[in-house]
Parts: C-alpha cells; structure tokens; sequence
C-alpha cells in the first residue's frame, strides 16, 4: 500500500506525516508521532480511550483515518498540560484519586474539557451522559464525576 | 486500498462506478472504520466525501431544511432551526453512540449503514424525508424510505451516493417524535422504536399521521393503519390502543439475545403510542 503524505496541525503544532490509506489517527499518532497518551482500548468506538479532538469535535481516534487529518486541527491529551503546569482537570483527577489503572483516564481528560468548553455548569447527569462513552473499568465513576465537577467549579472561578 | 477525497460529487460518483473491486463511501466513518476493523470488509477503494463543497452544511430550502450527508449528529443537534421544525428527526439521530460518535456519525450514513435498528431510519421516514443522490449519470431524488432493502442493503446503484436529504417544509402545529427501548439508558441498539410524524387542525385534532416503526422488520415499516387510525381523533385512549394494535400487525421482527419477537411487537406499539403524544404535543394539541 503506498503511504501517503499528510499536513496536519496537533496540539496547535503544524505537523507532517506519512501513512498508509487504511491507518487509523490512533495508529498514526501513537507509532508514527510518538503521541501515546491516546490509548487503543476496544479499537472499534466503544470505549472512548483514544478521545481526540479533529476540529473542535470530540471523536474516537480509532474511527478516524490517519489521511483524514490533512488540512485538520487535531488536539490530544499531550496539548492538556501548559509546560509543568496541570490543567485544572489533571490536578483534580489526582486529588480525587479518580483512575486506577489510567488507561482511560488521557481519553477521559480529553472529554471533560470538551464538555467544559461547551458547557462550564454541567450537572452530574449532564457529565455521566457526555462521559457515556468513556468506558473504566477500575473507578466505578464516581471518583470521576465528582473530579470533573471540583476542576469546573475552579474553572468558573467558584 | 486506495483513498480518494473527492472534491466534487461527480468525482465520487465516477470513482466509486469506475471500481471493480470493493468500495466504501467515507462520511463520518462510525460504521464502516468498525466494519474494517472487524474484518467484514476489505475496501480495495474508499472515497471520502467531506471534501466536497457544501456537503456539511445545514441550508434552508423550501420552507424546510437540507441536510449534507456529511453532517455529523452534533452538529445537526446543535441547529436550532431544525431541532424547532424536526425535533423527533433530531432526537433519533442524537441518540446514536456516544458524544465520540455524535461527532463524526451522520444520517446519511446511518441509512446507508441500512440496519433495521438504525436511529436516524425511522424519523427520517415519517418525515417524508427526500434523499438526493449522486450517480454516474447525474443526480436524482429518492424518498428515505426507499433506500434500505434489508440488513446493511440499499437500494443504492454501483457509483451512486447520497449528498444531502432534505426535510421538507411542514405546516404550522406540527410535530413529531422519536422513542427507542434499549435496556440501558445510553450507548445501546435499539431493540424496537418508533417515530410519529403529526399535523394538526385548528382545534387540535389529527389531520395527517405517519407513524414508523424501527429493529421489528429488516427495513423500517411505515404502519399505514396505525397512521390512518390516528386521523380524525385528538389522541383518545381508545384510538391509541387501536394504533398500538395496527403497529402489532405490521411488525415481522427476529428473536435474538436483544429482544424476542413478542417483545419486540409489543414494545413498538407501547412506543408508537408515547412517541404519537410527544408528538401530539409538541405539536401544540392539548389534551
């Protein structure tokens, strides 16, 4: 299969690549860019590991081309941190013991900020739904919801 | 396999015709990423869609609204102006998957995906919703309803593909509504559904009435009874009960780890009857 060049901008980087046409983002971020924060979980949707943004839409990496992203903005849980400085979601993440293994927990970042940007107020239902697609296996959830809603709260200056 | 984003529609169209071996149309790619994956499919050629102008975009037609068949869900929900005219339309296809799908998945593809379960299927149905679809010979139009033939079959030709659907206008007091049963409360197939589409009188009884079941046949049904019997009333119990028994008729589902035939048929008609008084509803009749 002939590889093929793609022009992307990730983590407001410009960023070029080359991969094969039946590539996922995942695989060409994770093998091809060293970026493997985002994880394979299921490979097929389900669990939300591999949660990127590809112009400001929350998608799974893992239904995603890799020639998909030409021309695209891509931001992965790698653009999260400023420098040392952790993103009010990672900080609380780590207050609230909310992961365990941590395998879904850099897909589970990139969602709750995405819900933040959209939505600064969730309530707890608001986020178990935008999170419905975020699958762990160790925290049972709680943890998670209530961490996501103390980096909110910070968030709006509360 | 090859890759193509193709700028025009004419270009899909001729590649996809031009192909011997095995091709996919790529919109969101929430089906067919999976289907690859899985191994059921082994595309020799893809072509990707979004890159053709328009074709993600919401517009006002004729009172109504068309769709490109490269609107993902989120985007579709996020459109006022739709979710005032076609809420039940919008409501199936938000349910889709996760906020991770609703941001890439579409309602074109969901039909061309042509499961029986589909969410977006059966509200596009009621609608009356119009599919206009690229070919090698030029475009045409075709009604939703004739595009899925059975399990993952269309009617679709060799080189045809869907570029946007359009919901028609529709008049004032008018509504319609979407239900599904899942076991769960999210992130579930559909084990049997249903869409009702109404239009109003003055004085809140039913003028029009479609109403769409979904998962109890291998394509969606349009109950035509169950339409006709909703016409002339304003929603009694009685003609409800009446409904939900002519949705019974028309319902020729499987038995699978999902659901059994006698649930499924029962559940269509349960959810046929609280989707006709959401609908009913929103439509501003008062009960």
């Amino acid at each position: 299969m002939k590889s093929i060049p793609v022009s992307t901008t990730i983590n407001g980087d410009a960023c070029e690549f080359l991969c094969a046409p039946d590539e996922t983002l995942l695989d060409a971020l994770r093998n091809r860019l060293g970026l493997t924060g985002a994880k394979e979980g299921c490979g097929t949707g389900d669990c939300g590991a591999c949660s990127v943004t590809l112009n400001g839409r929350l998608v799974c990496s893992c239904l995603v081309l890799g020639v998909e992203a030409e021309g695209a903005e891509i931001t992965t849980i790698e653009g999260m941190a400023d420098g040392d400085e952790l993103h009010p979601l990672q900080r609380h993440f780590i207050d609230h013991a909310a992961l365990q293994c941590g395998v879904c927990t850099p897909g589970i970042l990139v969602a709750a900020k995405a819900l933040l940007e959209k939505n600064p107020e969730p309530s707890d239902e608001e986020v178990r739904y935008w999170l419905a697609g975020n699958l762990c296996r160790c925290t049972g959830y709680d943890k998670i919801i209530r961490a996501v809603q103390a980096a909110a709260a910070e968030m709006r200056g509360a | 396999m090859r890759y193509l984003a193709a700028t025009t529609a004419r270009e899909a169209a001729e590649a996809l015709a031009a192909e011997a071996g095995v091709t996919r149309v790529l919109a969101g790619g929430t089906d067919v990423l999976v289907q690859m994956k899985a191994g059921l499919v082994e595309p020799d050629l893809v072509v990707d869609i979004k890159k053709i102008p328009g074709i993600a975009t919401i517009t006002p037609e004729a009172g109504g609204f068309r769709i490109g068949a490269a609107v993902a869900n989120a985007v579709l929900g996020e459109h006022e102006g739709v979710r005032a005219l076609w809420p039940g339309v919008v409501e199936g296809a938000n349910l889709i998957g996760s906020t991770q799908v609703q941001g890439r998945c579409t309602m074109a593809g969901n039909l061309c995906n042509a499961s029986p379960a589909g969410d977006a299927a059966p509200g596009l149905v009621a609608a009356n919703a119009v599919a206009r679809i690229a070919g090698p010979e030029g475009e045409r139009d075709c009604p939703v309803a004739d595009i899925p033939a059975g399990p993952g079959k269309t009617t679709l030709k060799k080189g045809e593909v869907i570029t946007s659907i359009l919901l028609p206008a529709r008049p004032a007091r008018a509504s319609d509504a979407y239900l599904r049963f899942i076991p769960r409360t999210e992130m579930d197939i559909a084990v049997a559904s249903a869409a009702v589409s109404l239009e109003l009188d003055a004085d809140g009884t039913v003028k029009a009435a479609r109403v769409v079941l979904g998962a109890v046949a291998p394509t969606v049904v349009v109950a035509e009874d169950a339409g006709r019997t909703l016409v002339g009333t304003k929603l009694d119990e009685a003609t409800l009960a009446k409904m939900a028994k002519a949705c019974e008729a028309v319902c020729k589902p499987i038995d699978d780890k999902r659901g059994t035939v006698a649930f499924r048929t029962k559940t269509a008609g349960t959810l046929a009857k609280r989707a006709a008084l959401i609908a009913y509803a929103r439509a501003g009749g008062a009960k």
